[in-house]
């Protein structure tokens, strides 16, 4: 097994000062799978991952990384794993081509061994030629992809993803997710965590959502989806004047939904100006909203991000 | 039961490898980029002054225990260059590689341990200490300021003084939160120990209580091993000095290493 983690505690600090990042944490990853791990800041991913890598020695729990406990024998599993870290750590006095070289004599990979694998290297982070291009001269978008270059130096058998397309534009994150999929189409497990609910959706086989440290859901897209919320969902927003109401303050969706949602859905949310309101089948809602002048309606399928906040809530993190 | 390392795991005996020896080669290659303006650098400011000092003070002030005022003064600037280019590799460069570019925290996710890393950082501040030394010695030879070639055998002084300031200055590096930091490690520690050590006076011109301070300080011991090898005599009580510095080393890395896992490994 690529990383195996049961009954994962961690705690900072000591007494009345500990903060529990961690809760209790059961994990496993298949060989060759995609797996995203998915939370708002400060719910415990990078931590999951700091302890995965034997990086910090975890409270409690039992941690195996490609077989080897950790942190024991992190460094010998290390050997096995590809990482690519959430801030940008490559070195800014070497170009392209001696970032690749450098970082692979860390694992005693000698220069003769890692040159002639340079192009190819490069090639896969959409970097051709840049062999002699400085560090300071690349975009946010291609540090990124040689960074990802950088962590298959070693041909790992597992490659850890803090947050890969965090600051990227769409062309860049496009591009980093066909690579990440030519990746486990050739065998290679994938880790990643990220808030990027699209990103988990496109990429990967399972995920797990995890909130102040605890597991709230893990399963593959389609699976955590139909059984945590209702397949359709309608968003009501705009000026309710149907039923006697005169624009002005109390006359938004949430007015309307106070008064009609609970009939018409099984679940419904009001976010700033919009009501969501989670049905099994949205047809009679439609109808009745057919009939509220000054109401417009955006009728969808319901997705990971309507999961995703109906466990971890609406309020803002930090 | 709980696996985390409390403050007796930080303070566990370093576990070592040759696997430093990749990130001393990377540091190495970084330098060797810019090697001859960071050799110039290290060389202009200590020639400066030894020849200023030497020359100008060297006017008023006959001799000094038997030799020419700059003859003695370059014992004590060889070993106080020595000391800077080690502090200031170990404190600036290093804390950029810790906390500014996480190039450590790069390292640390290949297949090697901080305390390789941390011993890497404290092997190469003392060889680029070693360079800067060397040059200097060159300098000083080139001069006429030096004749024995009991000179060479400063050399080893040179790298042990290196490492005993890595070892220190990693200290700093380990619980510095800004480069600002570092500016009371200079002006509490490393000036007045540059006044103190015999670099520029003997330290018998010292009174007696602050004498027996001088005697402890680290640039004290190299400057009593370097200044008779350049004068062409056989230092006194080699064991003592190359002992302490020695001793200062092991323990300051020991503090340095333990402070750096408290710092990036919870």
């Amino acid at each position: 097994m690529p990383l195996e983690i049961s009954g994962l505690v961690k705690r900072f600090g000591e007494g009345s000062e500990a903060k529990e990042v961690v809760r209790g944490l059961n994990l496993s990853l298949r060989p060759g799978e995609c797996f995203a791990l998915l939370g708002p800041n400060g719910a415990g991913k990078t931590t999951t991952l700091r302890c995965a890598l034997g990086l910090t020695a975890p409270t409690a729990g039992e941690i195996r990384l490609c077989g080897l406990p950790v942190p024991e024998q992190a460094r010998e599993a290390r050997m096995r794993v590809g990482v690519v870290p959430q801030l940008d750590s490559l070195d800014p006095d070497f170009t392209c081509a001696e970032n690749l070289i450098v970082f692979a004599g860390y694992f005693g990979i000698h220069e003769s061994a890692i040159r002639p694998r340079i192009p190819e290297l490069l090639a896969f982070a959409g970097l051709e030629g840049k062999d002699n291009a400085r560090i300071q001269s690349l975009s946010g978008g291609m540090k990124r992809r040689l960074t990802l270059a950088r962590a298959l130096v070693n041909k790992p058998e597992l490659l850890i993803l803090d947050e890969p397309t965090t600051g990227l534009d769409p062309q860049a994150r496009h591009l980093i997710w066909e690579r990440l999929r030519r990746l486990t189409a050739e065998g290679t497990t994938i880790l990643l965590t990220t808030h990027f609910m699209d990103e988990a959706e496109r990429l990967a086989h399972r995920l797990a959502i995890l909130d102040a440290g605890r597991l709230l859901a893990q399963g593959s897209p389609r699976e955590v989806i139909a059984a945590h919320i209702e397949p359709q969902v309608v968003e009501v927003f705009g000026e309710w004047t149907g039923n006697g109401q005169t624009a002005g303050p109390d006359s938004g969706a949430a007015a309307w939904a106070a008064r009609y949602a609970a009939g018409f859905s099984k679940r419904c949310e009001i976010s700033g100006e919009t009501a969501f309101c989670y049905t099994d089948d949205a047809a009679p809602l439609l109808a009745h909203l057919a009939h509220q002048p000054g109401l417009r309606t955006l009728h969808r399928p319901a997705n990971l991000e309507d999961v995703f906040l109906k466990l971890t809530g609406r309020e803002l993190r930090d | 039961m709980d696996k985390s390392s409390g403050r007796r795991g930080h303070f566990a005996p370093p576990r070592l490898s040759l696997r430093f020896a990749a990130v001393w080669r990377r540091n190495f290659l970084v330098w060797k980029k810019l090697a001859l303006p960071s050799v110039v650098g290290n060389l202009a400011d200590p020639v400066i002054y030894m020849l200023g000092l030497g020359y100008g003070l060297g006017m008023l002030v006959p001799q000094i225990e038997g030799v020419s005022y700059i003859a003695f003064l370059a014992g004590g600037t060889l070993c106080y260059s020595t000391m800077n280019a080690a502090t200031f590799e170990a404190l600036y460069s290093g804390f950029s590689r810790m906390h500014v570019q996480k190039t450590w925290e790069a390292i640390m996710n290949a297949p090697i341990a901080l305390d390789d890393i941390v011993a890497a950082e404290l092997v190469w501040a003392a060889s680029k200490a070693t360079l800067a030394g060397t040059a200097i010695l060159a300098v000083i030879a080139a001069f006429g300021f030096t004749a024995s070639p009991l000179a060479l055998a400063a050399i080893p002084v040179i790298f042990l003084t290196g490492l005993c300031f890595a070892a220190l200055g990693l200290i700093m590096t380990a619980l510095a939160p800004s480069y600002d930091f570092f500016m009371y490690y200079f002006t509490l520690f490393i000036t007045p120990m540059t006044l103190l050590s015999g670099v520029f006076f003997p330290q018998s011109q010292l009174p007696d209580v602050v004498r027996h301070i001088a005697d402890a300080l680290p640039l004290s011991h190299a400057v009593s091993l370097a200044r008779p090898l350049l004068l062409g005599q056989m230092p006194h009580n080699i064991a003592l000095h190359a002992g302490v510095l020695a001793a200062v080393t092991v323990a300051a890395f020991w503090l340095a290493l333990a402070l750096t896992r408290r710092r990036l490994l919870t």
